[in-house]
């Protein structure tokens, strides 16, 4: 069952879409288009996240997806994330199935979970400022952590450099 | 877009009319979620006037509860994103529910399902009106006639479409002005920034044209609307929902408070 974390979107969407204005302009739109893959992590190639330390293993999306989310809507102005969908604490997540959705504008999308296991954490800040998920796709913008019951399937995900290399041959097919 | 590889994907289309809109978005929510087929529905009219959020509505911000509650709207929330209409029997649904594969080269992601859908749609509107996609929306010139949501699964996605081939003027009294809109509105209110499809093409004849369209891009399986069960899963539980009376009376409440802190 979702646990529904409402968003005071509209405050946060403009204060997001006045900076990003300036971001999507074309000197700067190029350089969007080369988003982060940080070292230390693995990757889903539904573009999902994870940190595992000792027993938790915290996912998010990646910058790639949030990129294309909000390059998506250069000319609305009001394309960030808007609302995010989590599980309760507790829920079993597993390995490539949906654990939430995010919403940008017109648009719910599924976010899968790299792993199983079981949501020991959920991040509350999401609900007054789903935006961090743009702002801070690694970091601020974490989604759940998860007890992974099959660490095994950490070794089936990319590292950095294969991830790397899958988006880049992800985005000249298009 | 590629037609001649699209021709071999099989798109199966239903169709109804006067479908109660909750019964639709249900059955869509089904098919997305259970189905590995390609489904195009269309729904002539819904029968009885109904308040449609998206899956983040807060109904306090977006509907005036009053003459919501005093006149028995329904009001529901669906399982996409997007905004909110109030549809009734002068609204004419289009949905596409779509595998990865169905359509070649498309990323997965709402801009471009968007834009692809605007091309689909040219198709059908030939020029007439001066029809394009201007920002989210189906637009002559710049009045809105269609609004658009979206929900993206891992390998599927679907894209439903609200047409406003007529409405009644009395329902948009339920809306209050959204606060977030498209660029283009230029905080028009809902009767400047509307316009009747009705006044640009008879309903059959865009009923027909879609299907001419849909044609063209795909393999065209009819199926009876009575057939349709056969296809949905009956354990499959929907999370659009009708709200109750007593979450609309809350947020009626909700209003006056939310006004004397802002």
């Amino acid at each position: 069952m979702a646990l529904r974390m409402w968003a005071s979107s509209t405050a946060n969407a403009l204060r997001i879409s006045c900076a990003s204005k300036a971001h999507l302009s074309p000197a700067f739109s190029l350089s969007r288009c080369f988003s982060t893959v940080l070292d230390g992590l693995k990757y889903a190639t539904s573009h999902e996240w994870v940190k595992h330390e000792g027993s938790v293993a915290t996912i998010g999306i990646t910058d790639h997806a949030q990129v294309i989310t909000r390059l998506q809507y250069t000319a609305d102005h009001l394309g960030e994330v808007v609302f995010v969908e989590l599980p309760e604490r507790k829920a079993s997540v597993s390995q490539g199935s949906g654990f939430g959705a995010v919403e940008s504008v017109k648009a719910t999308s599924d976010v899968n979970s790299p792993i199983s296991g079981e949501v020991v954490e959920v991040n509350s800040k999401l609900s007054e400022s789903p935006g961090l998920i743009n702002t801070s796709p690694y970091e601020d913008g974490w989604m759940i952590k998860v007890k992974p019951s099959n660490p095994a399937e950490l070794e089936s995900l990319l590292g950095p450099k294969e991830y790397t290399k899958f988006c880049e041959e992800e985005d000249a097919a298009h | 877009m590629n037609g001649l590889l699209s021709r071999s994907i099989v798109m199966n289309l239903v169709r109804f009319k006067g479908l109660p809109i909750l019964q639709q978005l249900h059955v869509e929510e089904n098919l997305l979620r259970t189905s590995s087929h390609n489904w195009c529905i269309i729904n002539d009219g819904t029968h009885h006037p109904t308040v449609v959020m998206g899956i983040s509505g807060a109904a306090s911000e977006l509907l005036e509860i009053e003459p919501v509650l005093r006149d028995g709207i329904p009001v529901i929330r669906r399982f996409t994103g997007g905004g909110t209409v109030v549809v009734g029997s002068g609204t004419v649904f289009v949905t596409l529910i779509c595998n990865k594969e169905a359509v070649a080269d498309l990323q997965m992601y709402p801009r471009p399902i968007m834009s692809w859908t605007g091309l689909f749609y040219d198709r059908v509107f030939q020029g007439i009106g001066d029809f394009h996609l201007r920002e989210n929306d189906y637009v002559f010139g710049n009045r809105k006639f269609g609004g658009n949501a979206q929900s993206i699964t891992k390998n599927r996605w679907i894209h439903h479409t609200s047409f406003l081939w007529d409405y009644d003027v009395r329902n948009m009294a339920y809306l209050k002005l959204p606060k977030r809109a498209p660029e283009y509105r230029l905080a028009r209110d809902h009767l400047e920034f509307i316009c009747r499809m009705k006044d640009y093409m008879p309903r059959s004849v865009f009923i027909d044209k879609t299907v001419e369209a849909l044609g063209t891009e795909f393999s065209v399986r009819s199926v009876k609307s009575d057939g349709l069960a056969s296809f949905l899963n009956t354990k499959f539980s929907p999370s659009t929902r009708l709200l109750t009376r007593q979450e609309l009376e809350a947020a009626a409440f909700a209003s006056p408070v939310e006004i004397a802190l802002s």
